[in-house]
């Protein structure tokens, strides 16, 4: 059998983590796209801004704090992941107060290079229309 | 007695905030949790109704849930308070009914 062509995937979240199981069921998908050596990219719109927030800590409400999770993407080679401009300001959000996320780009001495790329409404639509494969979470 | 109402969900996501603060009366409680909590952070396009709401009734939000989604007290809109779950359940026997806006 030969081999297929690599597909890139992109995987939307759109909801806020904790509240609804979404957010931590894209990531499982995620890491198993990965996992098959696919082109993965990652899109945060609307409420899905909230899952990169930094300094979650879910302690006190008897749920897994999975936003680490994120910072190991790199180490998947997960390596863009495009938030929504106007979904942050809609927020009173800006990168700022995103995880500082990154990767080890291997073809430069592995220098740590950041995995986030925040991107107009424009661009976004650009991207999704790129894309082989599209799922929304 | 006055009426104690809950939100849960985000006010980006759904209208059930915009909805629990049309509806609360003066001297009302709104105690806002879960996804809710994304509402009270200052800057956003919701902040305005929850200001203005602080003037008419009082607004809370839970502790626990702030902290989980990162929401710091220098983050909140002024005059809404923080209230643990202790607080939740003094504000649930201090009100005559509980409207949860689910």
């Amino acid at each position: 059998m030969s081999e297929q062509p690599k597909k890139s995937f992109l995987y939307i979240n759109r909801k806020a983590p904790y509240g609804t199981i979404y957010a931590l069921e894209s990531l499982e998908v995620v890491l198993i796209g990965a996992a098959f050596e696919q082109d993965v990219a990652l899109a945060f719109v609307g409420d899905g801004v909230f899952q990169l927030i930094e300094g979650q800590d879910s302690s006190a409400i008897g749920m897994k704090n999975f936003s680490k999770t994120y910072r190991a993407l790199g180490d998947y080679d997960v390596r863009k992941l495009y938030v929504e401009r106007e979904s942050l300001a809609e927020r009173g959000l800006s990168e700022s107060d995103l995880m500082p996320l990154t990767y080890e780009d291997e073809a430069e001495d592995y220098a740590e290079k950041p995995s986030i790329h925040c991107v107009d409404r424009t661009e976004m639509a650009r991207i999704i229309g790129a894309a082989d494969v599209v799922q929304s979470f | 007695m006055s009426t104690l109402h809950t939100v849960n969900k985000s006010p980006f996501e759904r209208e059930t905030m915009a909805t629990a603060f049309g509806h609360a009366a003066r001297g009302d409680a709104v105690l806002i949790i879960e996804d809710g909590v994304y509402g009270v952070r200052k800057g956003t396009t919701f902040a305005k109704t929850i200001e203005e709401s602080c003037a008419i009734c009082k607004v809370y939000a839970l502790g626990p849930d702030l902290a989980a989604r990162g929401i710091k007290t220098a983050d909140m809109i002024d005059g809404v308070k923080v209230v643990g779950y202790d607080g939740f359940v003094d504000l649930v026997a201090g009100h005559g009914r509980v409207c949860a806006w689910l």
